[in-house]
C-alpha cells in the first residue's frame, strides 16, 4: 500500500491524562479517512500532532516516509480545516484564500488563476471580495477548504467538518465534501464523533477510545464486524444476548410462539421511517427491533416472539 | 420596567451631575471672569482668557506637549505590546505577571516619581555606580530634560497601554494563530499580518488612554523636567498657584479638554467608517 502518513506508535502524554497512547496509522494516498470516536478519546490530539501544533511524546509522524516531528506547522505539507473554521476576519474570502500562496518562498506566477480555480471548485465566485462576516456557515467552511486546497497539500487534515452546521446541510455537505476529495484527489482526514457521518463518508475508518485505536477497517468491517464490544457499542444501538450482539435493524417480532426468544413488549416508539420496539424477556435482557411501519402491530404489554438470522449475528472478542 | 431603570440609573445620573458637570461649569464660569489680585475671580466679565491663549508662547508649549506625549505614548506601545503578548500567553501566570503591571499603583505616583529623582541626579545611583566603575568621570545629565520627563511618563503610564492590549490579545482566537502557521506564515509574518491587526482595537484604547493621560502631566515634567520642560499641564497648574490667574487657567484647561475631545471624534468617527 502506498501510505502518505504514516503514524508509529504516537503518543501524546499529559501529566494528569493520556490523550493519545502509541497510536499507529497507515494512511493510504488519495483516501478519505476517518478518526472516530467519542469526546476526549484522542482524535483531535492526534489530528493536531499530525498539523505541528502540539508535539508527541512519543512514537513517529511520517509523511511520504520522511519524519515530520522536527518541522514547524508552517513546514509541514499538510493543512488543517479547523472546526471553528478559523477565517481571518479581517481579510475578504480572496485575501484569505490568496494568505497560504503568498507565505510561499517563491512567488507564485499563476496565483489568480490558482485562486480561480479553486474558487470555482467550492462555488464561491462572487464572494470574494466578501468578509468572512458576511458568509453563511456553509460558506464559511467553503472558504476555509478552499484557502487549504489551493495550496495542494498532501494531506488535509479536517476536525469535525460538519459540526458547527445545521443539521439540514449536513448530509448535502458531506456529500459535497466526497465529491471534492475525489474530483482533487488529495488525502483526507477527517476527525468526527458521528459514526453516521464517517460510515456514509470514509474509505477506512480508525475507532479511538481512550487515546487508543480499537479496530482500523473499512465501514463495513468496522459496522458488521467490530473487534471489540467499545465499537459494536459506538457504530450503533445493539442488542446483547447469550454473547452475541444482534443490531436493532435485524432484529425482527413476531406474534408467533415457536420464535427463539420470548419477550413482552415495553413501548412502541415511531420514528417515522421506522417503528421502534422495545421488548424485556423473562429474564430481564432489553430486546430492541426496529421493524418497518407496515410490520408493526404490536401493542405495549403483548406477549411476542424475538428472532433473528444467525448470520446476523456479531461475535465481540 | 422603565421606571425600575430610571431608579437604578438615578444614582450614577446624580453623581454625574455633581461631580462632572457642576465643576465643569464653575471652571466655565471662572473662564470668562477676570483674575482676582489675590487669586479667585472678580467681575467684568470676559474673553480676554480665550483671546490670549492664541500667544505664540502656548502654541509652542502645546506643540512641546504633544511631541513629548507622542513620543512617550509610542514608547509605551513598543514596551507594552510584547509584554502584553506575553502575558497573554503565560497560561496560568497571567494572573500574577498582571498583578505586577498593577503592583506600581500601589504606592503614591509622587513618591515614584521622587524615586526616580534619587536614581538619575548627578550624585543619585546610576551615576554614582558609573562614575565607581570608571565608565565615566563626570555625572551625566539625566535629570531635568525631556529624555528623563518621556522616562517619567513612560513608566507611570505603561500599565494603561499595557492592560487594554492585554484584554484584546487575550480575547484572540488562538486557533486563527495556529491558522497563519498552517497556511505556511513564519511567526514574524503572523504577529505582523494577523496579531497586530486583530488587535487594532486595543492598541488605539492603550494609546488614546496614555496620549491623553501624557498630555494633562503635570507632576512628572514638575518634578524630572525642571524648569526647562514645560508642558501645557505646568501652565495649567501654574495659573491656579503662582501666577494666580484662575481666568486663564480655567480657559487653558476648557481648552486643552476641547482639543481632546475634538480629536477624539475625529478618531472613533473614521474607526466607526472602517468597521462598517
Amino acid at each position: 500500500m502506498n501510505a502518505v502518513l504514516e503514524l508509529r506508535e504516537v503518543s501524546k502524554h499529559y501529566p494528569t491524562h493520556r490523550a493519545v497512547d502509541g497510536v499507529s496509522l497507515s494512511i493510504a494516498r488519495g483516501s478519505l479517512y476517518g478518526l472516530l470516536g467519542p469526546s476526549g478519546c484522542g482524535k483531535t490530539t492526534t489530528l493536531r500532532l499530525v498539523a505541528g501544533f502540539d508535539s508527541p511524546t512519543a512514537g513517529d509522524i511520517l509523511l511520504n516516509g520522511t519524519s515530520i516531528v522536527p518541522l514547524k506547522p508552517y513546514q509541514r505539507n499538510v493543512n488543517t480545516v479547523f472546526q471553528s473554521y478559523a477565517l481571518f476576519p479581517h481579510m475578504t474570502v480572496r485575501q484569505n484564500i490568496e494568505f497560504g500562496l503568498k507565505q510561499r518562498q517563491r512567488t507564485v506566477p499563476d496565483m489568480a488563476e490558482r485562486v480561480q480555480r479553486v474558487v470555482d471548485l467550492v462555488r464561491l465566485t462572487g464572494k470574494e471580495p466578501r468578509l468572512p462576516t458576511e458568509l453563511s456557515g456553509g460558506e464559511k467552511q467553503r472558504v476555509a477548504l478552499a484557502r487549504s486546497l489551493v495550496l495542494e497539500p498532501e494531506v488535509l487534515l479536517l476536525d469535525e467538518p460538519l459540526s458547527a452546521l445545521d443539521p439540514n446541510l449536513r448530509k448535502q455537505v458531506r456529500s459535497e465534501l466526497k465529491d471534492l476529495q475525489r474530483r482533487t484527489g488529495i488525502t483526507f482526514v477527517i476527525v468526527t464523533h458521528d459514526q453516521e457521518e464517517a460510515l456514509s463518508l470514509c474509505d477506512q475508518i480508525a475507532v479511538m477510545h481512550q487515546g487508543k485505536v480499537e479496530q482500523i477497517g473499512t465501514p463495513e468491517d468496522i459496522y458488521l464486524r467490530p473487534a471489540t464490544r467499545f465499537v459494536a457499542e459506538f457504530l450503533g444501538a445493539m442488542n446483547w444476548y447469550n454473547g452475541v450482539g444482534i443490531r436493532p435493524e435485524s432484529t425482527r417480532v413476531t406474534h408467533q410462539g415457536d420464535a427463539r426468544v420470548q419477550a413482552v413488549v415495553e413501548a412502541s416508539v415511531f420514528l417515522g421511517h421506522r417503528v421502534q420496539v422495545r421488548t424485556r424477556t423473562a429474564d430481564g435482557v432489553a430486546l430492541i427491533a426496529e421493524i418497518s411501519r407496515a410490520e408493526s402491530h404490536f401493542s405495549v404489554g403483548d406477549a411476542v416472539g424475538v428472532c433473528w438470522n444467525s448470520t446476523d449475528e456479531i461475535g465481540v472478542g | 420596567m422603565e421606571r425600575l431603570r430610571a431608579l437604578f440609573l438615578a444614582p450614577a445620573r446624580v453623581v454625574n451631575f455633581l461631580l462632572f458637570l457642576v465643576p465643569m461649569a464653575i471652571v466655565f464660569t471662572y473662564s470668562l471672569l477676570s483674575r482676582g489680585i489675590y487669586g479667585g475671580v472678580e467681575r467684568p466679565w470676559t474673553f480676554e482668557s480665550y483671546t490670549r491663549l492664541f500667544d505664540p508662547l502656548y502654541g509652542g508649549i502645546l506643540l512641546r506637549s504633544f511631541w513629548i506625549s507622542g513620543l512617550s505614548t509610542i514608547l509605551c506601545l513598543l514596551l507594552g505590546f510584547p509584554m502584553a503578548l506575553f502575558i497573554a500567553r503565560s497560561g496560568a501566570r497571567r494572573n500574577l505577571y498582571l498583578n505586577l503591571v498593577i503592583l506600581p499603583f500601589w504606592t503614591s505616583f509622587l513618591v515614584r516619581t521622587y524615586a526616580w529623582m534619587f536614581l538619575l541626579r548627578d550624585t543619585g545611583l546610576i551615576n554614582t555606580v558609573l562614575q565607581a566603575l570608571g565608565i565615566t568621570h563626570q555625572p551625566l545629565p539625566l535629570l531635568y530634560n525631556d529624555g528623563a520627563v518621556i522616562l517619567g511618563l513612560v513608566y507611570g503610564y505603561l500599565p494603561f497601554m499595557v492592560l487594554p492590549l492585554y484584554t484584546t490579545l487575550e480575547k484572540l482566537d488562538k486557533s486563527l494563530l495556529e491558522a497563519s502557521a498552517d497556511l505556511g506564515a513564519r511567526p514574524w509574518v503572523t504577529l505582523t499580518r494577523i496579531i497586530i491587526p486583530l488587535s487594532a482595537p486595543g492598541i488605539r484604547a492603550g494609546s488614546i488612554l496614555v496620549f491623553i493621560t501624557c498630555l494633562g502631566a503635570y507632576l512628572t515634567p514638575d518634578l524630572l523636567g525642571g524648569s526647562k520642560t514645560v508642558m501645557i499641564g505646568n501652565v495649567i497648574q501654574n495659573q491656579f498657584t503662582g501666577a494666580r490667574d484662575w481666568p486663564f487657567g480655567a480657559a487653558a484647561s476648557l481648552a486643552l479638554m476641547a482639543l481632546v475631545m475634538g480629536m477624539l471624534i475625529v478618531i472613533l468617527r473614521r474607526d466607526k467608517e472602517q468597521l462598517l
